[in-house]
């Protein structure tokens, strides 16, 4: 009874699930998922935690964490649970929407004028320099003047149309000196076009940078949003983490002692962004073989 | 098989382009079938960049290439494709060809999906592996592995065989053994010539003149983008008459004479060029372009001074009597 | 008046253990000789030279001695190998060229290293030009940035300076390899001249580029795996070896003059050892064409004719000598004084 063998394996293994293979035993990665999808699960189930809106006056003023007020109340006896998980969902919008559309319009404007080079490259160029001069302050309160209504997407938006000028010109910086790589010039004499090499071989060279770029926007668009929240130049309503933060910080939480007003929010930023830093780590590792085997 | 003919490479640089750097200058010359042929030239000689514009991989500025008569500039696409399908190129740092987040026989997968879409999974392993062997590799040391787990002489024969995968006539060798190991260059040499021997036409770019002596019965010497001498090995080395192809040859450190000795054959100090004659300047074309006007020199054109040995050269010396 | 290096090791401190890239090198560098140092990438030719002077952070140094000029060199300890370095033995370290500040002016970037020495640059001032224009460099060079030379100008420049105050020994590591060949030949015969004047009194040129040695240097010491394969007179290692590996190595150097067509020269089929977990004994065994069951053990570096260093059994055979009397290089440390050498942080 012969057994059937198997053919030898196929030459070409399936660059997909090797990576997914690694991806799924690295460490620093799941952890750091782990944590973000923690926060995520927290934001999109909140509003079920929760019966009243955020800004009502519902408890004591300053009163600590007890059972009726998880995370205790504000000096105007708002509760900071439901300001806390709301504004978690506030966050997590203008980081995934403004980081986002920064890092989108970053990556394409720096791949094309990093691999085409010349006149494309040029302007290109002037068009960053241009964005990235502009005062997006300045800018924000002319729009706030005209506009009556905003809401989280809007200024994730204008976060996203204002930030990805040095996304841009860190990927074109990488995506020149890839580029000038012998395995780009084999992968021309192999008759591979322009767009299968650049989002074939560059790009995937590029991942954890790419993701770096996301992280880096996605932490910058919320602590922006957090800025603008407080000089009113925010959701004109809602609330955020960056914005209850800086209530706190307004009415001398610090001072007061009423250390759970001011430290679920800072934690929560602090844990989420940190978290994604620590997953670039580990995608580093997945990505790069040659770490991988440290 | 390829013919070159006034073949010139000028780049743009400076700020609005308005410098010009030639980097080749109306280069010619022909190579025949099964022919290796050595370019030989120190750094900014203008020999990858020749070899870069055969590979259609930089436009060419002026000129002209013919494979097999058809010009090789005007390709684009499918006939570029199809090109590439008979001419290849293997560069000199190993570690650099290849995408370092991949494993290597990515190279190969890439060929297979542009060139060999068809071919079935075991009839594709097979071919690839009679390829390894066939440039000394056995394929279950080499395959599956990422590029920093094999040597350098691994990927270089690696990249051989992924040339040898299509229906190559025609490699393009560009310092494919400088980055490699003495002991280990020894064989991809060897196996240059063994491809030679069944009919691969051969452009053996490099700067060591051992090297070209070895593999290649006909040499081509540059010198800051333009052709100095050129013609059969033997003749060159025997009698080198140009003046820089006489000091490259009195200053490669040999391992059979002492430098004093060399000189003393090849008396490169009569090609000095401070020493030349009043009126003479060593041809340089960046001091060309410089002078300009009515003081500009024309680049020397190559004379036959003997059978198959061509100089450029003014007063190219002693002649010695041919046989 | 010499360099004397007795049974050294240093190794590199990594992730996955101890790389024993130096594992017991014993020679003698004689006053006024040039010796070259040759071998494949990783053989340990750069940590030798290194290990002279100065020992960088991953190198652990596990035991031997060094010997220059009768007075023992303390390469263990940092602190007192200062008072050694650029005085009595300085290098010229391969990226040296492209190594110079550039926003330095030559001038001033000489003065501000004499300084850190301790050394007066007014005084030394009138030398410094003398030796300048020994090498063909003018007096204007110390006015000029370093992107204002040229390779071979960079490379003459970082002799003089290396050489400034008569070091007995200079280690000389890849100072060819990224010139042109006619700055090849300048920078070489400018070695050579240095120790003819006196400025350096024995020299070792570290190149993977055997045929610079033929040119210029006294003897070749071929290193391999970590390990001394042959030390002798030029003449000798090129044209008589009788080390297996050199044999081979030299029989593997396209010379011109030489043809495929006329005679096909070999390589050294297989791969280096690594030197995580390098075999027993002699370590080129498994490639060797020679080797028989003596060769797991390590054999020692002796003399079989004058001047002419080799370590192999077969050799030995070969020249009469009873291999079994001869006694075989000792091992490396036990594991305690292993463990206790590489925590050493120099």
């Amino acid at each position: 009874m012969t057994t059937a063998t198997a053919p030898p394996p196929a030459v070409a293994i399936k660059k997909r699930n090797e990576f997914l293979y690694f991806a799924l035993r690295n460490n620093k990665l799941r952890v750091g998922l782990i944590v973000v999808l923690l926060f995520l699960f927290l934001a999109l189930i909140g509003p079920l935690l929760t019966d009243y809106p955020p800004n009502d006056y519902v408890g004591p003023p300053g009163a600590p964490p007890s059972s009726e007020f998880w995370f205790g109340t504000t000096t105007f006896g708002q509760d900071v649970f439901t300001q806390f998980i709301l504004g978690l969902r506030a966050t997590f919008l203008v980081g995934v929407v403004g980081g986002g559309l920064g890092t989108l319009i970053g990556v394409l404007v720096g791949f094309v004028a990093g691999y085409r080079g010349g006149i494309v490259d040029e302007l290109l160029n002037m068009l960053t320099n241009i964005v990235l001069v502009i005062p997006s302050l300045a800018v924000l309160l002319i729009i706030a003047a005209y506009l009556e209504v905003r809401g989280v997407l809007a200024e994730s938006v204008f976060i996203g149309f204002t930030s990805w000028p040095w996304a841009a010109r860190a990927i074109r910086a990488q995506t020149f000196s890839l580029r000038s790589r012998d395995f780009v010039d084999l992968a021309r004499i192999s008759g591979m076009g322009s767009m299968k090499i650049i989002f074939g071989e560059i790009a995937p060279n590029m991942m954890s940078y790419l993701f770096m770029t996301f992280i880096l926007q996605f932490g910058g668009a919320i602590l922006t949003a957090a800025t603008l929240d407080f000089i009113g130049l925010g959701p004109t309503q809602g609330t955020s983490l960056g914005l209850m933060m800086n209530n706190a910080l307004l009415w001398s939480a610090l001072h007061l002692g009423m250390w759970w007003w001011f430290v679920p929010p800072g934690v929560a930023i602090t844990a989420i962004v940190g978290a994604m830093y620590i997953m670039n780590v580990g995608l580093d590792e997945v990505f790069n073989p040659k770490l991988r085997e440290m | 098989m390829f013919k070159l003919e006034e073949i010139s490479k000028v780049y743009r640089v400076g700020t609005f382009g308005g410098k010009e750097l030639r980097a080749v200058s109306h280069v010619s010359f022909e190579i025949g079938k099964g022919e290796v042929i050595s370019l030989i030239g120190e750094s900014g000689s203008g020999k990858s960049t020749i070899g870069k514009m055969m590979l259609q991989l930089t436009p060419i500025t002026s000129g002209k290439i013919t494979f097999k008569g058809t010009p090789v500039s005007g390709l684009k696409g499918a006939a570029l494709k199809e090109y590439y399908r008979h001419v290849q190129g293997v560069f000199q740092d190993p570690f650099s060809s290849y995408n370092p987040i991949f494993k290597a026989d990515r190279v190969f997968e890439n060929v297979r999906e542009q060139f060999f879409p068809t071919v079935d999974d075991a009839r594709w392993d097979e071919k690839l592996r009679e390829s390894l062997r066939g440039v000394g590799l056995n394929p279950d040391q080499v395959l599956n592995k990422f590029p920093h787990q094999l040597s350098g002489g691994q990927l270089q024969r690696l990249l051989i065989a992924r040339a040898l995968l299509l229906d190559v006539e025609f490699l393009v060798a560009d310092e494919i053994i400088s980055m490699l190991d003495a002991s280990t260059r020894i064989d991809v040499l060897n196996l240059l010539a063994d491809l030679k021997a069944r009919g691969l036409s051969i452009l053996f770019i490099t700067h060591d003149l051992s090297l070209g002596y070895y593999i290649s019965e006909r040499a081509v010497i540059l010198f800051k983008g333009y052709v100095v001498e050129m013609g059969s090995t033997d003749r060159i080395f025997s009698t080198p008459l140009h003046p820089y192809t006489r000091m490259l040859m009195a200053s490669v450190p040999r391992l059979d004479k002492k430098w004093a000795e060399v000189e003393k054959e090849v008396r490169p100090e009569e090609s000095q060029v401070e020493e030349l004659p009043a009126g003479y300047t060593f041809f340089d074309p960046e001091v060309a372009r410089e002078i300009g006007g009515s003081g500009h020199r024309p680049q020397p054109v190559l004379v036959e001074v003997e059978q198959d040995h061509l100089v450029a050269c003014f007063e190219p010396g002693d002649i010695p009597p041919t046989a | 008046m010499s360099l004397k290096v007795d049974n050294l090791r240093v190794y590199y401190q990594t992730l996955q253990g101890p790389v024993r890239a130096l594992d017991g090198v014993t020679f003698m560098v004689e006053d006024g000789e040039i010796m070259g140092l040759a071998g494949e990438s990783g053989c340990g030719k750069s940590t030798l030279g290194y290990s002279l002077i100065r020992l960088t952070s991953r190198m652990r140094y596990i035991a031997g001695q060094v010997e220059l000029d009768g007075k023992v060199v303390p390469i263990w300890n940092d602190k007192e190998m200062n008072p050694f370095r650029y005085k009595q033995v300085s290098i010229i370290p391969q990226y040296a060229m492209s190594a110079m500040n550039p926003t330095r002016k030559i001038g001033r970037m000489t003065a501000e290293l004499l300084k850190s020495r301790g050394i007066s640059y007014k005084r030394t001032l009138p030398e410094f030009k003398r030796r300048l224009d020994l090498v063909g460099l003018s007096e204007n060079v110390l006015e000029m940035y370093p992107i204002e030379l040229s390779g071979g100008m960079k490379q003459r420049m970082v002799m003089v300076l290396s050489t400034l105050l008569d070091p007995s020994l200079l280690i000389a590591d890849e100072v060819t390899s990224a010139l042109d060949v006619a700055s090849q030949k300048a920078v070489s015969q400018m070695l050579v001249e240095f120790r003819n004047r006196g400025f350096v009194k024995s020299m070792i040129v570290i190149t993977h580029d055997i045929s610079i040695l033929y040119q210029i240097a006294d003897t070749i010491m071929i290193m391999y795996a970590g390990q001394l394969s042959e030390k002798a007179p030029t003449e000798e290692i090129i044209n008589s070896p009788r080390h297996p590996y050199t044999k081979m190595l030299i029989s593997s150097l396209p010379k011109v003059g030489v043809k495929y067509s006329e005679k096909k020269l070999s390589g050294i089929p297989g791969k280096p050892p690594s030197l995580l977990n390098p075999p027993s004994g002699c370590r080129f065994r498994h490639r060797c064409p020679a080797a028989f069951d003596k060769c797991v053990e390590d054999p020692p570096f002796i003399e079989i004719d004058e001047g002419h260093f080799v370590s192999c059994w077969a050799v030995f055979q070969e020249e009469g000598l009873d291999i079994d009397q001869v006694p075989a290089e000792e091992g490396p440390p036990g594991a305690q004084i292993l463990e206790e050498a590489l925590a050493k942080h120099v």
